[in-house]
């Protein structure tokens, strides 16, 4: 993970040296980062940005995460903010990057949360070992109860598990935090799933890289 | 027993358990049926199925009346954000028990089928829930349907065309780090000058028109309904010409 000490300073500087006049970067982002975005803000000292969510549970209805980034996208422009989106593909097909592209506004690099944090080299890696691996993040088994299991209708139709999950072989809970209690849930998710169970530690991966990223245009372009 | 006394009279008068099926007249037994596909009822539906055969319905008429047109209310109602993929996924669990039965009915009748398709879930992706309801819809609406599974490779998908000879190659993705692979089978189809002959759909939660289109398909099912309705006619279509 980076530090603060990594970062560009300028950013801060332009964000110390103009604070009455410019507004706090946005950044929009699915609920599923959140935890995880201002953690990393915090930690980098980051306090010129402000993170507006979308519901995880339009994961369920990509279709509709355009819509719903948009609407944040034109409240932010209108308010003369920088803006990042915390997004990958997430199931849209490319339509949120069709709509990023029109609006000139950049979202974290690959297909879903999982692969951003495990990096696209280490995920393809995963995906190569076993076809048939269900991924976990800190924020999937925190909410893997309402989610996966009640998101599924699981709960009502248990009989439904193996039309889910048949196919899969494994779980693999790719962790953004060294966290005990969460590896136990996590276990205890893959046990209910009847699945093999691995651990890997990401940290923030990808999503820490493209937040830094933001962070270094952002103080480029101020400086300028 | 809730605080209001109201549920043991609620049991008495819509408890179901005590319905005895072969006690109602067709029509009622229709729609039935329809009522216990759309409660994802595959006991019932297996009663239903035999109690109408047992009366002398032919197969297809039993699949057509009470089991396509159960799913196809459970599919609008799907559409329209009344009824969740659980929901549905029970609903052709339920289908699937009677079409257990009428399966080797309607092969015996050697009906001429509307149509012939292959089908399968791209190469890296093992998501069938899709595939699986399209395949099953397909079925009920008169197709042969080979279904190849899941992680299929382009070498098995031609050797399938080459086989069966089918009117249509149906792919299916979740991801979209396999969905692209539906342009490598439909690229190498047209590499080996095969593309003409078949009509290609494709469908998975990820794509969409633009994706459809972009790949070379024939047509873009957003869900199994359309990939029926858009079958029926593309093959119509193709025999016509």
């Amino acid at each position: 993970m980076l530090n603060a000490e990594q970062l560009d300073p300028e950013g801060m500087q332009m964000a110390d040296t103009q604070p009455t006049i410019i507004a706090p970067a946005l950044i929009i982002c699915c609920s599923a980062l959140l935890r995880e975005i201002l953690d990393f803000c915090k930690l980098n000292h980051w306090s010129h940005f402000e993170v507006q969510t979308i519901t995880a549970e339009l994961h369920n209805r990509p279709e509709k995460i355009p819509a719903a980034v948009k609407q944040l996208i034109d409240a932010g422009k209108q308010r003369g903010q920088q803006i990042f989106v915390g997004y990958a593909d997430c199931g849209t097909g490319g339509l949120l990057d069709a709509l990023l592209s029109q609006e000139n506004v950049e979202r974290i690099p690959g297909a879903h949360c999982y692969e951003f944090y495990a990096g696209a080299e280490q995920f393809a890696g995963f995906q190569e070992q076993q076809l048939g691996t269900f991924y976990l993040t800190d924020f999937l088994v925190r909410h893997f109860d309402r989610l996966v299991i009640r998101g599924l209708g699981l709960d009502r139709k248990p009989e439904l598990l193996p039309v889910y999950f048949g196919n899969y072989r494994k779980l693999l809970y790719i962790a953004q935090s060294d966290d005990q209690k969460l590896q136990l849930q996590a276990q205890l998710a893959a046990e209910k799933l009847g699945l093999d169970y691995q651990y890997e530690y990401s940290g923030s991966g990808g999503l820490g890289h493209a937040l830094s990223s933001f962070n270094r245009q952002i103080a480029v372009q101020l400086v300028q | 027993m809730n605080n209001f006394g109201v549920l043991p009279m609620s049991e008495e008068i819509y408890d179901d358990e005590d319905l005895d099926l072969s006690t109602l007249a067709d029509d009622e037994l229709v729609e039935q049926m329809h009522d216990d596909l759309y409660d994802g009822m595959r006991d019932e539906i297996i009663e239903g199925t035999n109690i109408l055969l047992g009366r002398g319905w032919s197969p297809d008429k039993v699949l057509n009346t009470a089991l396509v047109g159960g799913m196809t209310i459970v599919g609008v109602d799907f559409r329209d954000g009344i009824l969740f993929v659980p929901e549905v996924l029970s609903a052709a669990g339920a289908m699937k028990g009677g079409m257990a039965i009428l399966r080797p009915l309607l092969a015996e009748t050697g009906a001429e089928s509307v149509g012939k398709m292959v089908i399968g879930t791209v190469k890296g992706d093992i998501h069938d829930i899709g595939k699986n309801l399209v395949a099953m819809m397909m079925e009920g609406a008169g197709f042969e349907v080979i279904d190849l599974g899941i992680n299929i490779p382009v070498e098995t998908y031609l050797a399938a065309l080459e086989e069966h000879k089918p009117d249509i190659l149906g792919m299916s993705a979740l991801l979209t780090t396999t969905m692209p692979y539906m342009k490598v089978v439909i690229d190498t189809m047209v590499e080996q000058g095969l593309r003409e002959d078949y009509i290609v759909l494709v469908g998975g939660a990820p794509l969409n028109q633009e994706f459809g289109d972009a790949v070379g398909a024939d047509g873009y099912c957003r869900d199994a309904a359309i990939a029926v309705e858009m079958a029926k006619e593309m093959v119509a279509q193709r025999r016509a010409a």
